[in-house]
């Protein structure tokens, strides 16, 4: 059982880095907030850190398959400008508007897919194209900033479960005796957990999951052994478009407003890659896991938690500049991805440099 | 099962081509149920093409194929793997990230609820593994962590899965040895009595003879014979692969040995464990042979000395002063002047989709003259004359090098280093799936090389070769020299030889020995 | 001999079509409501050609590094920074500073691809954070001079000849850059290593400095890029070159040049750099909204991978 366990932990190395530099990093914000380790500040903290799990989930699939997906970021944002259109009224309205704009994101993934697997483009170009569609789109949804989304269903998404209650009118609205000790959960935190149980390990268990880590650990073999590369290829674009739909929907309840931000969505675009190498995804595919990007995204959000609560007088006042934040963020991604690449200095036959 | 004498598998006059060259010439083969049929040839011969088509990795240009008697035509492996047509493939088909029971479960797993049943997996893996003798590995071990012969193990057990009603094994078991090869041997005629046809791919005669009930032999593309196994001596079979007698392929060697003044020398080199304090000198105008068993370093040794190797030890002196190359680029420059024909033309020796000139041109670019700028009349010149001394035949110099056959291409490969006007030369099994006129040409220019004054180290998979085209031979058995062969001494008995005694010595290898390749 | 690494070839001669096209609709439209034929006017096409020089310095050193099959996403802080080390430098050092500046950040990248062998799309994604930090730092704690300096706005705006000085220096830099693509031993070994790399080590070709040295001239004509949009705009400015990266792509890939690299002629990311630039402005001169040049630009570009740049390979 210990070979076992000694595999498992070799094999999630880049997993456990990722879960490591976070820990630290959340520990060391939590030990310089006032409000460290309340509820109210993780509840804030996994309401900031959501949209972006889920757009570095939606980055996580392509990747796995040995591909890119720069659609990741205007996806979102169409998705968001589709929300504040029709997220209102009353609940059945909402049903749809949820399932519109899942359903939106589904459908863009797949063009993506499509483009990809039956257009035979490569995926950074391809997804570059689309990404342009989809910012116009977004544009033409909501050409100004703004809308407004149904306030109930973005109270009882994006705080706590006593929210959550009160809002569904349950639990005498959340204020029974044997609720409460469940009440300060944090929604997002569930919405995560939910997320990777109802889709991702589902998905993962199918044989089109695990063919998406086929195709990008060795195409030819994957090909060789029967596999359906081009499904296992489509999946993983539709997937990631499902999960880009997810973040554009949170974006919008967490924000209530939708806005077509270009800007904002290059950001989410550049930040799912480095949340994807920083969890330990490969970046030739074959390797990691949305659970990686997960950490990854935490840690790309904890650094710039940390730069709103260093104090100037501690000992790490000089780190307490703001200013700094961008600096870090480019540190960390330039040393996790030269921290793999210490591989390279290590092979012996300068051929194999080459893949 | 259908009547025995009926063929389950049968191809009528299938071809199938390259970029015009032929791989398959109207093709015929039929393959009985509940037989093992092995698949001769030389390197070339179009048996790794056959299989191709069979398990629906390529499709033929023309002619059909049949199973049970009715038509199929696989678009993919997929297809060819529903029909029951699986094939253990020489370059494998395990995907590395993946786990063992994960790539053996790769199609078709055991579902619950309607997604892969990991624990299932596992325990069919295990099971499978414990048939093909395996029983310790792990499951869960990814295959990337295995050494190549559990991976062809893990491939096998990956076929057998399957349920094949026809398995190929193409060169599947070239790492395995001993009792892991007597276990799969023992497993092949299982499924052989179960009913299903295994074709058989190896280089071994050996195993050919104790495993094959038919046999066929093919050669350049075509069909030569098939015939039941025990009918045909070894002899016969040989013949029948080369096809020709080998008298008058190789130029003339020099007569007596000459005292050549050295080019090159190499003392105590050694690398990883792969190469073991290797020492040797190769003279100006000397062609130096390096044989023995495949794997036992030779690639390595060219590799090192060409400084494409990291963390080499050892000494390499030129024209007796010791000098340190840490690449190709050191390596080709004038000082030293080495040039290295690679394994793999196509990937190595060439950039497939430049043209025929910019290849020629690649190596040499800052050559011809023009400072800064390359001087284009000049470099235009130098490769037609290239062209024109190796005969190449190319109709466009500006065509894709893609396009042309392997022997033309190989022709590219040496005419791309001699524009670097090389003093040493180092090849890597030039000659792998040429045809036999260009190989005839390719010796004659070492020989017409050698008496310029280049020295050369050529590596060779083909006895004949080694024994027609070298003054000196070098047997290498696992790193190391094992013996130097000079003269008349350079004998297949002596080369074989030399490997198989050292081989029978050497501790844990013996039955890798008893499994030699016999090359004709 | 017909040099196959300039000639017109099918995507050039697409492009090329496309934006006759472009100019043809443009001018049916102004012609339409009264403008005339203001298109194809001498001074309309100045003005464009001017334009198109900051993304054709950009997409010609963003070439370089895509035909050896990698990419510089780090373009945009690499132009920002240059142009403000430029600016905040002044004076004649101006201009040198910025080159510098690019030139050193390209060989950075170049290094961390090669040697490090890193992926070329994360290492410059790193880069360019680390740059933007940087710059955040450099303007944060004091206010440095943003102003830019009598030559670069020459540059930029200038006119010798009756042409714009901006179109000048780009056909300088292409000049240059045509001559090491198609005439020097270091052109060729850019397109052997972006179609099999490994064949073209073994050939001795040294690829590592290679790489470094695509990479560095990548920079460094990010950097002029920054020099002139900063004369442009007469001030170097946080942001100014996140509208260049995608655009610079495309064009790169409009023209041709395959994303894996190894394919490629320099005539084709000219022609591509015109059609979007040409692009752009018929659609803000129909008055089209921001959001339908963004689905027609997307479109266009999925429209010319369409027409030839799909991989026609495939497994197995």
């Amino acid at each position: 059982m210990t070979r076992g366990l000694r595999a498992a932990l070799s094999r999630n190395l880049g997993l456990l880095l990722a879960v490591g530099l976070f820990a630290a990093l959340y520990g060391l914000y939590s030990a310089q907030h006032p409000r460290g380790g309340s509820a109210a500040l993780l509840v804030q903290n996994s309401n900031e850190s959501f949209a972006l799990i889920l757009a570095a989930m939606a980055q996580t699939v392509p990747v796995l398959t040995g591909g890119l997906d720069l659609s990741v970021g205007p996806l979102m944002t169409l998705v968001n400008c589709l929300a504040s259109r029709v997220l209102s009224g009353g609940p059945v309205e909402l049903a749809f508007g949820i399932l519109a704009c899942l359903a939106a994101g589904t459908l863009g993934g797949l063009v993506n897919g499509c483009l990809v697997v039956y257009g035979r483009m490569q995926p950074i170009i391809a997804t570059l194209a689309t990404g342009a569609v989809y910012i116009g789109i977004a544009l033409f949804l909501r050409p100004t900033p703004g809308g407004a989304v149904n306030a109930d269903l973005s109270a009882m998404l994006t705080y706590d479960l006593a929210e959550t209650a009160a809002v569904l009118g349950v639990f005498d609205g959340g204020q029974a005796a044997w609720f409460q000790p469940f009440a300060p959960i944090p929604v997002p935190l569930l919405l995560v957990l939910a997320v990777l149980l109802f889709v991702w390990v589902p998905f993962r268990g199918t044989e089109m999951g695990r063919g998406c880590y086929a195709v990008g650990s060795s195409e030819g073999s994957a090909y060789l052994s029967g596999i359906d590369v081009d499904r296992s290829r489509l999946a993983a674009y539709t997937l990631a478009g499902l999960f880009a739909a997810m973040a554009g929907l949170y974006l919008a309840l967490q924000t209530g407003t939708g806005n077509a931000d270009a800007p904002q969505a290059g950001a989410y675009t550049l930040n799912s890659i480095a949340a994807v190498v920083i969890g330990g995804t490969s970046l030739f595919g074959g390797s990691g896991g949305v659970v990686g990007s997960l950490f990854g995204a935490l840690v790309l959000r904890s650094i710039s938690f940390n730069f709103r609560v260093f104090d100037e007088a501690s000992w790490l006042g000089a780190l307490a500049d703001p200013l700094l934040q961008p600096l870090f963020e480019g540190m960390v991604l330039l040393i996790a991805v030269s921290l793999g690449a210490a591989r390279a200095l290590r092979i012996r036959n300068r051929l194999q440099l080459f893949g | 099962m259908t009547d025995a004498t009926a063929p389950l598998l049968e191809l009528r006059d299938v071809s199938k081509s390259y970029g015009g060259v032929h791989a398959l010439r109207n093709v015929d083969f039929a393959g009985r149920a509940g037989s093992i049929h092995a698949v001769l040839g030389e390197n070339g011969a179009g048996k790794s093409t056959l299989m191709k088509i069979v398990s629906g990795v390529i499709r033929p240009d023309t002619g059909e194929m049949r199973l049970d008697g009715r038509p199929v035509a696989f678009a993919s492996p997929r297809e060819a793997v529903a029909a029951g047509v699986v094939c253990v493939f020489q370059e494998l088909s395990l995907v590395p990230d993946l786990s063992v029971a994960d790539n053996i479960c790769i199609t078709d797993p055991p579902r619950r609820f309607g997604l892969i049943d990991r624990r299932a997996q596992r325990r069919v893996a295990a099971a499978l593994l414990d048939r093909v003798g395996c029983p310790g590995l792990d499951p869960r071990t990814r295959v990337k962590d295995l050494p190549l012969a559990q991976r062809q193990l893990v491939e096998i057990a990956k076929a057998l899965g399957r349920n094949p009603r026809v398995l190929v094994v193409d060169e599947g078991a070239s790492a395995l040895s001993g009792a892991e090869l007597a276990r799969v041997f023992a497993v092949l005629r299982e499924v052989r009595d179960g009913g299903a046809l295994v074709i058989y791919i190896s280089h071994r005669m050996n195993e050919i003879r104790e495993l094959a009930d038919r046999c066929s032999v093919f050669r350049n593309g075509r069909h030569v014979e098939t015939f039941d196994a025990h009918t045909r001596g070894h002899d016969d079979i040989i013949r029948m692969m080369i096809g020709r007698e080998m008298t008058g392929v190789f130029p003339a060697k020099p007569a007596a040995p000459r005292d050549y003044p050295p080019a090159i020398r190499v003392d105590h080199l050694s690398w990883d464990d792969r190469l073991r304090d290797i020492g040797f000198t190769i003279g100006k105008g000397e062609i130096v042979g390096l044989g023995g068993l495949d794997g036992q370093g030779q690639r390595e040794l060219l590799l090192a000395l060409f400084g494409v190797l990291r963390g080499v030890e050892g000494t390499v002196a030129i024209d007796g002063r010791p000098r340190r190359i840490d690449g190709p680029a050191a390596a080709k420059a004038p000082d030293i002047a080495m040039a290295l024909i690679p394994e793999d033309r196509k990937t190595e020796g060439l950039v497939l989709a430049m043209s025929v000139a910019d290849n020629i041109a690649l190596s040499s670019l800052g050559g011809h003259g023009g400072g800064i700028l390359i001087d284009r009349a000049r470099l235009e010149s130098d490769v037609e004359s290239m062209v024109r001394s190796l005969q190449i035949k190319v109709g466009d110099v500006n065509r894709a090098v893609a396009t042309l056959s392997g022997g033309n291409q190989q022709k590219v490969v040496l005419a791309k280093w001699l524009m670097t006007k090389p003093r040493i030369l180092l090849l890597n099994d030039p000659t792998r799936g040429i045809d036999v006129g260009t190989k005839q040409e390719i010796y004659a220019l070492l020989r017409r090389l050698a008496d310029e004054g280049v020295a050369i180290l050529l590596f060779s998979t083909d006895l004949a070769e080694l024994i027609g085209c070298c003054d000196r031979v070098l047997v290498l058995y696992r790193g190391g020299i094992a013996r130097e062969l000079a003269g008349d001494d350079i004998t297949e008995m002596n080369i074989l030889g030399s490997a198989f005694d050292v081989a029978l010595t050497g501790s844990p290898g013996p039955a890798r020995a008893a499994g030699a390749e016999v090359r004709p | 001999m017909r040099n196959p690494l300039t000639a017109l070839d099918k995507p050039a001669l697409f492009a090329a079509g496309s934006i006759l096209l472009i100019l043809a609709v443009g001018s049916l439209y102004t012609l339409s409501t009264g403008g005339g034929l203001t298109m194809l006017s001498p001074a309309y096409l100045s003005q464009q050609l001017q334009i198109a020089a900051f993304l054709g310095l950009i997409a010609g050193g963003l070439m370089m590094v895509i035909l050896l099959g990698h990419i510089d996403l780090s373009i945009p802080w690499t132009l920002t920074a240059a142009a403000m080390m430029a600016t905040s430098v002044g004076g004649p050092a101006a201009v040198p500073v910025a080159l510098a500046v690019g030139l050193a950040v390209g060989v950075v990248n170049g290094l961390g691809v090669a040697w490090l062998r890193v992926p070329s799309m994360i290492f410059t994604l790193g880069v360019n954070t680390v740059l933007q930090g940087l710059m955040v730092l450099h303007t944060g704690g004091h206010a440095p001079q943003s102003r830019s300096t009598g030559l670069m706005e020459f540059l930029a705006t200038g006119h010798v000849l009756g042409l714009p000085m901006a179109a000048l220096v780009w056909a300088a830099v292409s000049g240059l850059l045509v001559v090491l693509l198609t005439r020097t031993a270091m052109g060729r070994a850019v397109y052997a290593i972006g179609n099999r790399e490994s064949a073209a080590y073994l050939s001795g070709i040294p690829t590592n400095r290679v790489i470094v040295g695509c990479f560095a001239i990548c920079g460094a004509c990010a950097a002029l890029a920054g020099c002139l949009l900063a004369g442009y705009s007469t001030k170097a400015y946080q942001g100014m070159g996140n509208a260049y990266l995608l655009p610079g792509i495309a064009a790169v890939v409009i023209g041709g040049t395959h994303v894996l690299g190894g394919r490629g002629t320099y005539t084709g990311t000219v022609l591509g750099t015109i059609l979007i630039v040409v692009l752009q402005s018929v659609l803000s001169v129909m008055q089209m909204p921001d959001a339908g040049r963004q689905i027609i630009y997307g479109l266009v570009i999925i429209a010319m991978l369409f027409a030839y740049g799909r991989d026609t390979g495939r497994a197995g």
